[in-house]
């Protein structure tokens, strides 16, 4: 298995790494940059519980191979923290009750975080779009369309989403 | 200070979840870690000729590879005597994803690379992948020993009800099938052991950290001292984390013979075939009945489909769904009966509710079929047969199993105050005659299920110690209070829940309160969080132990002012004598006191640490009435949810927003069963369900907005009046969706449909009734 070398900026870190040809972008942030924040649901890219922003669109991590992640900016959960608060995202989150056992959270997040920089003000429908990809098991999904549109008024993405998308979109 | 209890506080487990600082099992390093992965069967039922492991145990980074030869002594899983699972098939696969071989490298991606290179090859022996195959005429038995694969069969009435049945001026046949689903938490199955000199520790997801303790120290003949089991967070759990899973047992003996911690990831497609699944019931049906609907006699019987090892829990479920079978109804007569059967499939276990959805969908259904029957609305069936609140408790014909409070037909009513049934009824008729409409169906499920599991002689079934929960209150000096608990949540939020009890009973601001949970090291001792038990068990403990230390509190207090224990009140943190506000002293004064001898009365117990259990002396019994309105498209078959209404009573609620949570989980969970899932077997036992592409758990887009209303009957039964709620909405949910999909249809002569209601088979039902009214009018 070839090895190859990889320049990544993760939450504003730049990091060098030599990697293995097939070894996925979910299990570098998680292994090799040590941020366990981002999770592992599924082995088919369908429940979304990897979504990490890259270079301002959210991916699903476990489809991306770490060697095609070279030279981007990668944005995880952790990445959000605004000077020690909670991003307004992560805030409807817990004002509205939008998550319980917290596995599908990060990935929920991440994907709420991109919808709100692609469309600031959705609707109930747009939100159920824009988190489709991401299964979560707990909460019947009806306080996550809350907490999204909670986000939506109090501040969007929050800042740090949004330095990240506009320093490289 | 208001009432915690009863306030919709945020929960305190959030911001580290929210901002990826949870712990869950798979995010703890230790150095030295390496990686085990299985081997598993791609056949569901042969005899193991060989296993060569040459090329993998040669490969880089493989510190070596086990089968169950190499594993001798190592015990099997509790179950049924004779029917133990080994960690690694024996002679036998039983099912395709059972376990065969282990490898352990330094790497995953080296592990799972060595787990390909392992040869083994089968024999295959004839497959019996379903409950038909399995009690076939001429069924070849798959457990060892056994002439057949019913492995239980139980009577649990002195009747059979013939001539109850016989006597009824009208009696109907129902067959219905409860389809196997899969819990699918978001976290699959990981544990991580460490095996030291001094003992073992191992993390994993569990629902039952001391239970699971308590079973390996067994096994390796350990003192429970020297087993630390640990629950991290947990990813959900739905039931089917409270099964003991052989990787649990094989990392902690790997790891005591590579001197190095060793962890196990399932992958999702390992999860699929090898947590335990749930339901997999079919029900064979009769109900007697007279001219007004009145439910005279009930015969179940039920054949439960065990999978390829019988589970501990899963064997069980059965006699659930018999004690549950007449639901919240009278019926003079019920005679239940149960077969189980083992088949070529992944076990069953159990998954939210446990037997008691199965029983509820079964009885929900028989209701609406006698009402079509008659041709009377399903409403005033459930009416006619209510056990009244003037009834409660009520002792059902099954010994032990008393209904505590509620008020079945307050629900029902309540219900009905949030949906216009007339209009409804108004809106169906005028749809059925418009052929470009989407017909319109409303569906009604008033339903009873068990919570807050013990007591002790009926959990002891189950294999656990006792059906009690434990907790400790203390109260540091500086006045902040540390709860620990024996159960163990996976998204119940009882951080939140357990500190709003404790803040109530001490005084104590909720923020100044902290929980440990999850970690036998820690706490005490407990069995865990299952069957609706986490607040009326585990937080009756909790209530119960705070209130020790409040009782120690006064006595302090009473000392320090110089007053009668009976005069003290509590409130906002201060102690003071009644009539004399001014004089008092805080309760932080009073926790620094209670660790000066001197200053107290002699023989004074020091510090304000206080254990208690509970063990209650009866289930509490949730209830409730909910409302499924769909509409169906003509042309797709299609069922799309319009509404969903449910009205709960759970008791006295803790945390609104938390208890809205679980009702909304559990309504989801209720409404894919009833529409999306199915895990399915081929003839030849390959699962049609291995992955999240073939077994849809629905998305935001799949699932509607929930309309939640309570009635807050509390029980007598525990301290707090709570019943539990976890497993409400997956047991209402299913027959209120399919009720309403065959009211539907209804018109048309359709009395009946299967789970899942899947486009297709909708559209087929929908279609065969079409041509069948078309010829006969
Ligand atoms: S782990 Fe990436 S989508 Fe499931
Ligand atoms: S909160 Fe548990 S899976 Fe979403």
């Amino acid at each position: 298995m070839s090895h190859h070398k990889v320049r990544i900026t993760v939450n504003g870190t730049a990091g060098e790494d030599e990697v293995e040809a097939r070894q996925l972008l979910v299990h570098y942030l998680r292994e090799t940059r040590g941020l366990t924040g981002t999770h592992v649901g599924c082995d088919t890219s369908n429940c979304g519980a990897c979504t990490v922003l890259l270079d301002g669109r959210t991916v699903k991590s476990c489809t991306v191979f770490t060697v095609t992640a070279d030279g981007t900016d990668v944005l995880t959960v952790e990445g959000l923290d605004e000077h020690g608060e909670m991003s307004p995202v992560q805030q409807g989150f817990q004002a509205c009750h939008g998550l319980q056992c917290g596995y599908c959270t990060p990935g929920m997040v991440m994907s709420a975080t991109g919808l709100l920089l692609e469309q600031p003000d959705p609707d109930d429908d747009a939100i159920r779009d824009g988190i489709e990809g991401n299964l979560c098991r707990c909460t019947g999904y009806d306080m996550i369309v809350d907490s999204v549109r909670w986000a939506a008024a109090h501040g969007g993405a929050g800042t740090a989403a949004t330095a990240h998308a506009e320093g490289k979109v | 200070m208001g009432s915690m209890v009863g306030a919709s506080v945020v929960r305190k487990e959030d911001p580290a979840l929210l901002t990826g600082r949870g712990t869950f099992v798979d995010d703890i390093r230790l150095s030295g870690t390496v990686h085990m992965v299985f081997v598993r069967s791609y056949t569901a039922h042969a005899r193991i000729l060989s296993i060569d492991t040459t090329g993998a145990a040669r490969l880089p980074g493989v510190l070596g590879v086990w089968t169950n030869a190499d594993l001798e002594g190592l015990p099997a899983s509790r179950s049924v005597p004779g029917m133990q699972r080994p960690c690694l098939a024996k002679d036998t696969v039983h099912f395709v994803g059972e376990p065969v071989a282990v490898v352990v490298a330094t790497d995953r991606y080296l592990a799972a690379d060595a787990a390909e290179a392992v040869l083994v090859e089968y024999e295959d022996l004839p497959v019996m992948a379903s409950i038909a195959a399995a009690t076939a005429e001429g069924a070849t038995p798959i457990m060892d020993g056994l002439p057949s694969n019913v492995v239980l069969e139980q009577q649990l009435s002195a009747t059979d009800a013939e001539a109850e049945l016989a006597a009824a001026p009208h009696r109907l046949a129902i067959a219905l099938v409860n389809q196997r689903c899969a819990a699918v938490p978001m976290e699959p199955t990981v544990c991580l052991a460490d095996w030291q000199s001094s003992g073992l520790t191992i993390w994993a997801t569990s629902q039952t950290p001391h239970h699971m303790r308590n079973e390996i120290a067994q096994m390796f003949g350990l003192s429970q001292q020297e087993v630390r089991f640990v629950a991290p967070d947990v990813g959900g759990g739905f039931g089917a984390k409270a099964s003991f899973y052989p990787e649990f047992l094989l990392t902690a003996e790997l790891s005591r013979r590579l001197r190095r911690p060793v962890k196990y990831v399932e992958t999702r497609s390992e999860n699929m075939t090898s947590m335990v699944h749930g339901r997999a019931q079919e029900h064979d049906v009769e109900v007697g009945f007279d001219d007004e609907g009145h439910l005279l006699a009930l015969r179940v019987r039920i054949t439960q489909d065990c999978g390829g090892w019988p589970d501990s829990t899963g064997i069980g479920l059965p006699t659930l769904t018999s004690f549950m079978s007449g639901g919240c109804y009278k019926i003079p007569t019920i005679a239940p009966s149960f077969r189980s059967v083992v088949t070529n499939t992944t076990p069953v276990g159990s998954y939210r509710g446990a037997g008691r959805p199965e029983a509820s969908y079964m009885i929900e259904r028989v209701v609406d079929h006698v009402a079509a029957e008659l041709g009377i609305d399903p409403l005033d069936v459930r009416r006619r047969n209510f056990v009244q609140p003037g009834e409660m408790p009520y002792a059902t014909q099954f010994e032990g199993i008393v209904y505590d409070e509620a008020d079945f037909p307050g629900a029902l009513d309540k219900l009905l105050e949030h949906v216009d049934y007339e209009a409804l009824r108004t809106e169906q008729a005028a749809r059925r005659e418009d052929p470009t409409a989407p017909l319109l169906g409303i569906g009604f499920s008033t339903f009873v299920e068990m919570g807050g599991f013990g007591p002790t002689p009926l959990f002891e079934q189950f294999g656990y110690v006792g059906g009690w929960e434990s907790a400790n209150v203390r109260l540091n000096v500086d006045g902040s209070a540390v709860i620990k608990v024996g159960t163990s949540p996976h998204g119940q939020g009882h951080q939140t829940a357990f500190a709003q009890i404790v803040a109530d009973q001490l005084s104590v601001p909720f923020e100044r309160i902290t929980l440990i949970h999850g970690d036998t090291a820690t706490v005490q001792e407990g069995i865990g969080t299952m069957g609706s038990r986490g607040v009326p068990v585990g937080g009756s403990a909790v209530f119960k132990a705070a209130n020790k230390v409040r009782d120690k509190a006064i006595r302090i207090a009473a000392h320090m002012l110089e007053a009668d224990e009976s005069d003290i009140e509590l409130a906002d943190g201060r102690f003071s004598v009644r009539g004399a506000p001014d004089q008092g002293v805080d309760m932080a004064e009073v926790a620094v006191r209670a660790f000066k001898p001197h200053l107290l009365p002699d023989g004074f117990d020091l510090g304000l640490d206080e254990t208690a259990f509970h063990e209650p002396t009866n289930l509490s019994y949730p209830s409730g009435a909910h409302c499924c309105v769909v509409e169906i498209d003509r042309d797709t078959g299609k069922v799309l949810i319009r509404r969903y209404v449910a009205v709960d009573d759970c008791g006295v609620v803790i945390n609104p927003l938390m208890a809205k949570g679980q009702i909304h989980g559990g309504v989801a969970q209720g409404i894919a069963q009833a529409l999306i899932e199915e895990v399915t077997y081929a003839e030849n036992g390959q699962p049609g369900a291995g992955t999240l592409v073939d077994y849809t758990v629905p998305s935001a887009k799949d699932l509607p907005r929930y309309e939640t209303d309570h009635l807050v009957t509390p029980t007598s039964f525990n301290p707090l009046g709570a019943k539990g709620l976890g497993e409400s909405g997956a047991t209402a949910a299913p027959q209120a969706v399919v009720n309403a999909v065959v009211d539907a249809m209804g018109h048309l002569g359709v009395r009946t449909i299967d789970m899942p209601c899947t486009p297709q088979k909708v559209w087929r039902v929908l279609n065969a009734a079409l041509a069948a009214h078309e010829n006969g009018s």
